[in-house]
């Protein structure tokens, strides 16, 4: 089963300021493992919601709002996606994340019509 | 956390861990079948005691650690036990080698060992369905009734199976480690064999009552996953690789809603998974650029991306297809190679030319009791028209065939040609 894991945004991702060199280390190591493991599917880094742009849908009507977005709480800074056996795997891997400070990281499954669920 | 909980916890944490486990005490124990009990041994102390106090920070480390001090105890009070009598040098030897100060393991070496283990697991020495069993069960994490499941035997002949295997691996002396130049390109297409034997026993099953078992191409996509980040120079690694996730992005589009088999041409081609294609042809790209001439599963790869690529089967570059299927059946010389060119021969050129190459293979002793060549070949009457011998052809395939799903779209396709 896949599951997308989904890492907040903060005000220096937000600024597009780089991460520290122990703290890029970490993230990349932590990278390396996921892929020798065969869980890593897909994942990236976002960009600033300053390059980013919303749409909404009113009607027929269709409003661009370009960023930033202000609610910290809107912000994604990037995503993994990963192939697991379990959310027990899942979460497992999530809590060897090089993270701290108090951040909560979603995990969440994808719907995404898996035949492995008929087996 | 309640109990169970920490029971799925651990299970998640064995599943992670217990191939670099093993391969870990491999390198130590020199022998799988210690290396595997002392790792149970470890499984077992991490029940009993992380439901108490937790799962410590570095599971990993702690049941490297609990696995090597359980060793050391059990061998110790052997000693003690039969110390009038002579120990056996070998569990002398275990017991020194175990009892070596901690070396800390670099994450390096740790990779380096399971690929080892990984050329052990597919040593030539084991029956290919030896190998199968043994490396999913050492690498792929998977339990005796999971295994037993997988290649549909009873539990007890899956068991059976795994413990001769490590047998003949002890008696055969089969050292632990990854083949020299000489012999790598043998040994690593075997390896590749068997995690294709995997996948493909979850793509087309070849007996049982589901067309497709797609939890035995998942172990099969991660076994390929961890070869390829091991061997990341291997051309034919990464071809076996985006061979198997171009198939597997058809699997959900492979069984329609009642569990029946669908074939390529009818398939909603909406519903191929797009993450999976991109892998594919990112590592078929990376496949070819490493290679020199092409190797088998790179070839097939590029077969696969060929449909990938396409919107219908109409638009499908099949005089590309025809031409790779003639590098494939030039290099393997193998008769379901050509049964499948005259498929493609067919798409290209037209069901005579498709038939012609067809009933060439009739005598083929491989291909006598093989369900897809009258397959085929019925399906190829049905394009000229000659429905009475295509309807023929359709029953005596689905005589042949051992999977429930798909013999009933055979009888179906007989039933369609009338009487």
């Amino acid at each position: 089963m896949r599951f997308m894991v989904l890492v907040p945004g903060n005000p220096e991702s937000e600024a597009g300021a780089m991460p520290g060199a122990d703290e890029l280390e970490a993230m990349s190591n932590y990278n390396e493992e996921l892929v020798k493991a065969g869980v890593m599917l897909a994942g990236a880094g976002l960009l600033p919601t300053s390059k980013g742009a919303k749409v909404r849908f009113e009607g027929r009507e269709r409003t661009v709002i370009d960023g930033p977005f202000t609610e910290a709480k809107e912000l994604v800074a990037g995503y993994w996606i990963w192939e697991c056996a379990s959310r027990d795997e899942a979460l497992e891997w999530l809590k060897r994340a090089p993270f701290g400070g108090g951040i909560e990281i979603e995990l969440r499954q994808l719907d995404d019509d898996d035949p492995a669920a008929q087996d | 956390m309640a109990a169970s909980a920490t029971h799925r916890a651990i299970d998640a944490v064995w599943r992670i861990e217990s191939a670099r486990l093993i391969a870990g005490l491999t390198r130590i124990v020199r022998d799988v079948s210690v290396a595997e009990d002392l790792a149970q041994d470890a499984l077992v102390a991490a029940l009993e005691q992380w439901p108490e106090s937790g799962i410590p920070d570095n599971p990993g480390a702690w049941l490297m650690a609990t696995a090597k001090r359980r060793g050391i105890d059990a061998l110790r009070r052997r000693v003690t036990l039969e110390r009038k009598q002579e120990l056996i040098g070998r569990e002398l030897q275990i017991l020194q080698q175990l009892d070596q100060p901690e070396l800390v393991a670099q994450v390096d070496d740790v990779q380096d060992d399971v690929l080892r283990l990984i050329f052990m697991t597919c040593h030539p020495v084991l029956s290919r369905k030896a190998r199968v069993a043994l490396t999913l069960r050492l690498l792929g994490g998977l339990s005796t009734p999971e295994i037993a499941r997988a290649l549909l035997v009873s539990e007890g002949t899956a068991t059976q199976r795994v413990v001769r295997a490590k047998r003949t691996l002890a008696e055969a002396h089969v050292p632990f480690e990854v083949p020299g130049r000489d012999e790598l390109a043998d040994r690593l297409s075997a390896v590749l064999e068997v995690i294709y034997l995997v996948f493909n026993e979850g793509y087309a099953a070849t007996a049982g009552e589901h067309w497709i078992r797609p939890a035995l191409c998942g172990d099969a996509l991660r076994l390929g996953r961890v070869l390829a980040a091991l061997m990341p120079r291997e051309p034919e690694v990464h071809g076996l690789l985006a061979l198997m996730e171009l198939q597997a992005s058809r699997l959900r589009a492979r069984v329609g809603p009642q569990g029946e088999a669908v074939r390529l041409a009818d398939q909603d081609r909406a519903r191929w998974d797009r993450l999976l294609v991109q892998r594919g042809l990112a590592g078929l790209q990376r496949a070819e650029q490493l290679s020199g001439a092409l190797g088998p599963y790179t070839l097939q790869a590029a077969i696969a991306a060929c449909h990938a690529r396409a919107r219908s089967v109409e638009q499908t570059d099949w005089p590309r297809i025809v031409a790779l299927y003639d590098g494939l059946a030039a290099l393997t010389g193998s008769p379901v190679v050509e049964l499948n060119r005259a498929v493609a021969v067919t798409m290209a050129f037209g069901p005579e030319a498709g038939l012609e190459l067809v009933d060439a293979l009739a005598d083929e002793p491989a291909l006598r009791d093989y369900h897809l060549l009258p397959s085929v070949r019925g399906d190829l009457l049905v394009r000229l028209g000659r429905v009475a011998e295509a309807r023929a052809a359709f029953v005596r395939a689905a005589d042949l065939c051992g999977n429930g799903p798909e013999r009933e779209l055979l009888l179906s396709r007989a039933v369609a040609c009338g009487t």
